[in-house]
């Protein structure tokens, strides 16, 4: 595993109190993964993507740890950060437009930068080169000022300037969210190129948006109210999720064709609740069409299928009904067991049909 | 009921604005009651200036728009204010459309002040529930309130509400729901729709293809500030006919269909990119991840290419479709005419019933 987090949490501080964006988050990235994280506005997941490469001074780091390709990463110490951020961990912030410092030419600005890293211009120049004539780019930006580059060119050599001393793991906080949609997917491309090229080992790429994780990453990982909701492969994720929170966030979804005469979509009712003092058990309880008493404790983040972890206790006790009604069943009989029409009853709405119709498809080839 | 008649609009860009550049080019189409009109275009093709030039915030260099037969341009000082009671905007950020310091609900105040000046409290109390209700707020949640302890949804629905008092017949919103979360968006989505029934004209601007498309009856795809297709929705979206429109449709990511290679237009990975052919052992290119060595987690490649091929070979020509077309045509080209003159919008052919796209692929 590249990288390794563990019980991590990050707070705000406040005059109220301590706001836990990030409240004792585990999970890990494997070598050449693009993990997409994915969640609402204030579900915490910049601030987690923001912890690991530098905490602000109204950040604080209350647990956990970090560990990139073995080593802890010191996220407390920003001093002692210095010697791997740009190195190990890099970033491309969330506004890469404006992200460059518009009184320096970009190759003039992007010495600095490697002189502040202890890293000689001329060593990387030719490398730089190659990189910007990668992303299509004339080399002649170099010598350019960032007003003189549109919007997409910025946020282009943004991308070049972060990944230039190859990374272990790069950050790209909604990097594609201010671009429109035929940029967005070359930007989209161009991180999966960068991996695939080696320039980085490992990518946390950061977004509302689902259907761009859908295309580009690897796994996605859904967070509420800083906690981790789901973590899955992506086409699992999309086709299917096991907790209600990513469920309804997909149907909350508009797809290419359909129109609002044919399906309304509908949104999630309700707010996310406040971090300053979060409520007690699962924190999606409140807007959730399938709590149960159950939900009044926190559910643990469990894998309950290979590579599917999910906190959820209503998808627990699915993929345990599911279990159960796999042993009971003995090979050779029908796809019809009685677990299946046990798995429908709870349902109270079209997911649960589409996720017991799941289930049982899924039963077949087990037996 | 809105009618835009070859609207062009001419910038001073470079330096000193020593240079001209045409953000409109002859655009026309019309609103009818009850009717979404979403306006596509990706940033500088000129959709939010054309909104604004609706709303009357920036003058129009030649055409006219007219709302309910009389040319905006013309109105005077009450005229104005009527026509606000009637066309009011929504605009991207709802976070800067307050004033943080005051509480939310004094934008009611506001258009009570300019519009409403006889009417009474409770009477005024009432109108405000009323309109707070018909974009499903609850008056309790949102009324004394500051703007930071309401959410961007009920802030953009807020705005709404307030466009509401008016007798409003025609919104303009510009990118309402691009800075909202999938959660909230569709909302204020369907709100828009709820609108429409009951008659109100909105002119929807969007670079998101499948929002226009889940909401508009009409849509006009604009590319460099002209024209290059427009038609009933449907027939847009189900049938491109610009190539323009097709690589738009094609970039929206889509949660059930993977993005295939080379649908953005032609391939360019540069000659002089060493790794870029496969030859990478030369130039001591690091080695590449295969997707089947990937991880155990990766789905697996529908067609077993290599991933550096599928995402070479799949790079858009970003330069053009973010390059200029336009000519300079100087020294003439100073004034606005000249400037328009050498960038004629492309004309539009009738390919089927109601559906007109750009002659020649222009």
């Amino acid at each position: 595993m590249t990288l390794d987090v563990e019980a991590l949490s990050v707070a705000y501080r406040t005059l109220r109190g301590d706001v836990r964006a990030v409240d004792g988050v585990s999970f890990s990235i494997a070598d050449g993964e693009i993990m997409g994280l994915a969640g609402e506005s204030g579900s915490g997941k910049s601030t987690l993507g923001n912890s690991l490469v530098y905490l602000e001074g109204r950040m604080k780091h209350t647990g956990g740890t970090v560990r990139l390709d073995g080593k802890e990463l010191p996220i407390w110490d920003q001093r002692a950060m210095n010697a791997y951020r740009l190195r190990e961990v890099s970033v491309i912030p969330q506004y890469a437009m404006s992200a460059l410092n518009p009184t320096r030419k970009i190759g003039r600005m992007t010495a600095d930068l490697l002189k502040s890293r202890g890293v000689g211009y001329d060593s990387v120049v030719e490398e730089f080169k190659r990189r910007i004539d990668l992303v299509g780019l004339p080399q002649n930006v170099l010598g350019m000022y960032p007003f003189e580059l549109s919007g997409g060119m910025r946020q282009r050599v943004t991308m070049v300037i972060s990944t230039l001393l190859n990374p272990s793991l790069l950050i790209a906080d909604e990097v594609t969210s201010a671009l429109d949609v035929s940029t967005q997917r070359a930007v989209g491309e161009m991180l999966m190129e960068f991996r695939d090229r080696r320039f980085v080992k490992t990518m946390i790429v950061i977004t509302h948006d689902l259907s761009i994780l859908a295309q580009i990453a690897d796994t996605i990982t859904v967070m509420y109210a800083g906690k981790l909701a789901e973590k899955a492969p992506a086409s699992t994720v999309v086709d299917q999720p096991l907790h209600p929170y990513t469920q309804l966030l997909l149907a909350s979804l508009p797809e290419v064709g359909l129109r609002y005469d044919q399906a309304a979509l509908v949104g999630i009712p309700g707010r996310p609740p406040s971090l300053l003092r979060p409520p007690a058990g699962c924190r999606f309880r409140a807007r959730c069409p399938f709590a149960f008493d159950k939900c009044a404790e926190e559910p643990p983040f469990v894998e309950l299928k290979p590579g599917h972890q999910v906190a959820c206790w209503k998808a627990a006790e699915d993929a345990a009904q599911e279990k159960a009604a796999r042993q009971a069943v003995p090979a050779g009989r029908g796809g019809e067991p009685a677990g299946a029409g046990a798995e429908r009853a709870p349902a109270a709405d079209g997911h649960g049909d589409e996720q017991a119709a799941a289930v049982g498809a899924r039963a077949v080839p087990g037996q | 009921m809105l009618e835009v008649d070859k609207i062009s609009k001419v910038y001073k860009t470079g330096t000193f604005g020593g240079e001209l550049k045409p953000a409109l080019r002859e655009v026309s189409f019309g609103i009818d009651k009850g009717e979404v009109v979403s306006l596509i275009g990706q940033s500088g093709s000129g959709k939010s200036t054309l909104g604004k030039i609706i709303l009357r915030l920036v003058g129009a260099s030649s055409g006219t728009v007219r709302f309910e037969g009389a040319d905006i341009s013309k109105l005077d000082k009450a005229g104005l204010r009527e026509y606000y009671r009637h066309v009011q905007g929504v605009f991207q950020d709802p976070f800067s459309s307050y004033n943080p310091l005051y509480k939310a609900d004094r934008v009611f105040e506001m258009v009570r002040s300019v519009y409403f000046p006889h009417v009474r409290g409770p009477e005024w109390h009432a109108k405000v529930e009323a309109a707070l209700e018909s974009v499903s707020l609850n008056p309790a949640d949102v009324l004394n309130k500051f703007p930071h302890q309401l959410s961007g949804g009920q802030q953009q629905r807020l705005l709404i509400a307030r466009a509401l008092l008016l007798d409003v017949r025609l919104l303009v919103a510009d990118e309402i729901i691009s800075m909202l979360d999938a959660s909230t968006r569709v909302d204020v989505l369907n709100l828009l729709v709820e609108l429409k029934r009951r008659g109100l004209g909105v002119l929807f601007i969007t670079h998101d293809l499948s929002l226009g498309n889940y909401i508009s009856d009409r849509s006009v795809i604009l590319r460099y500030g002209a024209v290059v297709e427009m038609g009933e929705t449907p027939k847009v979206f189900g049938n491109p006919q610009h190539p323009y429109t097709k690589s738009l449709l094609a970039a929206v990511p889509q949660l059930h269909k993977k993005w295939e290679p080379g649908e953005l237009g032609a391939a360019v990975v540069p000659a002089s990119y060493p790794g870029g052919n496969g030859n990478a052992a030369d130039h001591g290119e690091p080695k590449r991840y295969s997707k089947s060595s990937l991880n155990p987690l990766r789905h697996p490649a529908p067609h077993g290419e290599t991933p550096a091929a599928t995402a070479s070979a799949s790079r858009p020509s970003l330069m053009e479709l973010e390059g200029a077309p336009w000519q300079r045509a100087r020294p003439r080209g100073r004034r606005t005419e000249a400037v328009l003159a050498a960038n004629p919008a492309p004309p539009l052919v009738e390919v089927e019933d109601g559906h007109f796209v750009a002659a020649n692929g222009q």
